[in-house]
């Protein structure tokens, strides 16, 4: 590049930075939600909260029906997943997988009964997390794209914190009257620099929980690309057992889950089934992590034709084993208490909005003349900057919206949730195209407001269990929840009545001139701005970041 | 520098050039990462799935150092003839080193 190196890494964060920017945002955002994935589950089957939770002494029997229904219903799967009955979510969640490349089938079963748990048809969390790393697109393509912008924003970061001449300065630099331009990309370097360390964290640490799909050329070279014994040799999985072809019944695994627990301290969270009704059929139990960083799941392998215990799997892993299991924790930060989660949340708001007013400020550094048009770039890119900053806050709202309203018996109901969380995203994106840019950055951002105003009223008007409405003994979820969406309404209400009262730095609007200083209380000078603003043309492309 | 400035359309040479920094930041730097990652794999005087492991954490930074160096150096020519030397040095270093670990058609 010309130019020192300090510009040819601006250079680089602007455009690398707008490039991915909108995937960006959409991982960030769902990523976050993601911190909460239980509680979205959760609150999404209001059914199940009123089910009491199941005693470990209960977990053998519970273990035995869910197999015996996957006998009758799956009995060609090569591998059953059993999610047994937690405290926060006491039913059984199957999960079977019969063959590569077919849909997995799935089944939420009454731990006591073993009959299918009367509960709305939903995916509740797993879609927001899922979508974070595969975007609802196939998953091998989603991967690659979400490993891609996160490569790319690894480099807009490196190149971000180089483009700072002064990034201790700008911790604590906010001029929020000064030009709009400038208050923007303050707020892009407070939301930036003061997570930083996060951003770097959750960046990297995301690439590590997909090392080895991205960069699997060491497992190529040490273990001609097998990665299950890669897996199992740095002790994160028991040793994989391939099927011997004979056929052989499954022991009863009541007796092995009761072992099972007897071995390992921590709750038993699933357990998984390979290869059975054949010779070398394995069961594995999974417990939960314990307490810690690191992302290890203590496991116990019975022989599931005999029931004896194979292998017991529970910490001292070596130190690079440790330090790429730790990576995957901080990422997943199932460590983190209330109060820790609550700043992880924060933290991924703020990279959210650094990267929503990263885009915006892109679209303002570019802003023509006050008589020239908008070349169809900006266009294109300020209508994106609305479809995304706004519509995926929208979309989301309203798969929350779905949840509370489609019918609970509706056919293929968690499809259509979905289907509805796209038709908001694609309904504020085509808003945006078609009506001109303060508007609809106006009405979209309002419009999220309004949304998440509509689920807390769809929450209370259809939830009898909601604390505010049986005053004794109600879920406190929903009460966060609904807190939740509140504040979330707020702040959209905000930004919405900022962007009305807001100043276009070049093209002046008469008729609004006159509400400002009524709107927002500003320096007296300030009808005068308008004038100097059209100045500092050639000195932005310097100031941008 | 200024894309955005003037008449906005940067010269087909400046074009030409910015492609081929981009080309050699994301293929060169995958190729200097995967060749590291598999040398050191083969390597790191530690267990073989230790070696793997801590190669393949450090394989995301040095596909971004790559990619940052290839920015930040002035001439195009300078960076590809970088990028080029690291590739064959590691491929070379690679050949010896695993040449007999590796059955057919394995190397990355």
């Amino acid at each position: 590049m010309k130019g020192s190196v300090r510009q040819s890494m601006a250079w680089l964060h602007t455009w690398s930075g707008l490039v991915v920017g909108w995937v960006l945002l959409a991982i960030f955002v769902t990523g976050t939600a993601s911190y909460y994935r239980a509680d979205i589950s959760r609150w999404m089957r209001p059914e199940l909260m009123q089910a009491a939770p199941v005693a470990p002494a209960d977990l053998p029997a519970a273990a035995e029906r869910a197999v015996a229904y996957l006998e009758t219903h799956a009995p060609k799967a090569r591998t059953w997943f059993i999610g047994l009955p937690q405290p926060d979510h006491p039913v059984l969640d199957l999960f079977w997988r019969t063959r590569p490349g077919e849909p997995p089938g799935r089944a939420t079963l009454d731990p006591r009964t073993g009959g299918e748990a009367r509960a709305r048809e939903t995916m509740g969390g797993d879609f927001l997390y899922r979508f974070h790393f595969e975007l609802h697109m196939p998953p091998l393509w989603g991967r690659w794209v979400v490993g891609v912008c996160a490569m790319i924003m690894l480099i807009a970061l490196i190149s971000g914190i180089v483009t700072h001449k002064r990034i201790f300065v700008d911790f604590f630099t906010f001029r929020r009257d000064k030009a709009p331009r400038r208050s923007f990309l303050d707020a892009h370097n407070v939301t930036g620099v003061l997570a930083l360390p996060f951003h770097l964290m959750i960046t990297y640490t995301g690439l590590v929980t997909l090392a080895l799909m991205y960069m699997p050329w060491g497992v190529t070279v040490a273990y001609e690309g097998d990665r299950q014994a890669f897996f199992a040799e740095s002790g994160q999985i028991t040793a994989p057992r391939p099927p011997a072809g004979r056929p052989a019944a499954l022991a009863p695994i009541g007796p092995m889950v009761e072992r099972a627990l007897q071995t390992v301290p921590e709750t038993l969270e699933r357990l998984t089934i390979v290869n059975q009704g054949d010779a070398n059929a394995t069961v594995v139990a999974v417990f939960e992590e314990p307490h810690g960083l690191s992302h290890e799941h203590p496991q116990v392998a019975f022989d599931g034709v005999s029931g004896a215990v194979i292998e017991v799997l529970r910490g001292g892993l070596q130190p690079a084993a440790k330090t790429f299991t730790t990576m995957v924790g901080l990422h997943e930060a199932h460590f983190a208490g209330p109060a820790l989660r609550a700043l992880f949340f924060l933290c991924g708001v703020m990279g959210s909005a650094m990267v929503a007013t990263g885009l915006v400020l892109w679209s303002l550094a570019r802003l023509p003349k006050a008589e020239a048009r908008p070349f169809p770039g900006l266009r294109l890119v300020q209508a994106l900057n609305i479809g995304s900053v706004a519509g995926l806050p929208a979309a989301v709202a309203v798969y929350f919206l779905a949840n509370r309203l489609l019918p609970v018996g509706l056919a293929d109901r968690s499809a259509w949730e979905i289907r509805a969380f796209f038709a908001a995203w694609i309904a504020v994106a085509l808003l945006a195209l078609a009506r001109p840019q303060r508007r609809a950055w106006r009405a979209g951002l309002g419009g999220v407001a309004v949304l998440c105003l509509a689920v807390v009223g769809a929450d209370l008007a259809t939830i009898e269990a909601h604390p505010l409405r049986r005053p004794s003994g109600g879920e406190a979820l929903f009460l966060w929840f609904d807190g939740a969406l509140l504040a979330l309404a707020a702040l959209f209400a905000f930004a919405a009545r900022k962007v009305s009262t807001y100043q276009a730095p070049r093209r002046a609007e008469p008729a609004r001139e006159a509400s400002l200083p009524a709107a927002a209380p500003r320096p007296p000078k300030r009808p005068a701005a308008a004038a100097p603003q059209r100045r500092p043309e050639s000195g932005k492309q310097r100031e941008r970041a | 520098m200024n894309v955005t400035k003037g008449s906005a359309r940067p010269r087909l040479a400046e074009a030409a050039g910015l492609v081929g920094r981009v080309v050699l930041a994301a293929g060169g730097g995958y190729a200097v990462a995967a060749l590291s990652t598999a040398l050191l794999s083969a390597t790191l005087p530690l267990p073989r799935s230790e070696a793997v492991t801590a190669a393949t954490l450090a394989s995301f930074a040095i596909l971004a150092s790559v990619a940052v160096l290839v920015f930040a150096i002035s001439s195009l020519r300078h960076a590809a003839a970088a990028v080029l030397g690291a590739i064959l040095v590691l491929g070379a270093g690679l050949w010896l080193a695993a040449g007999p670990l590796l059955s057919a058609g394995g190397a990355p």
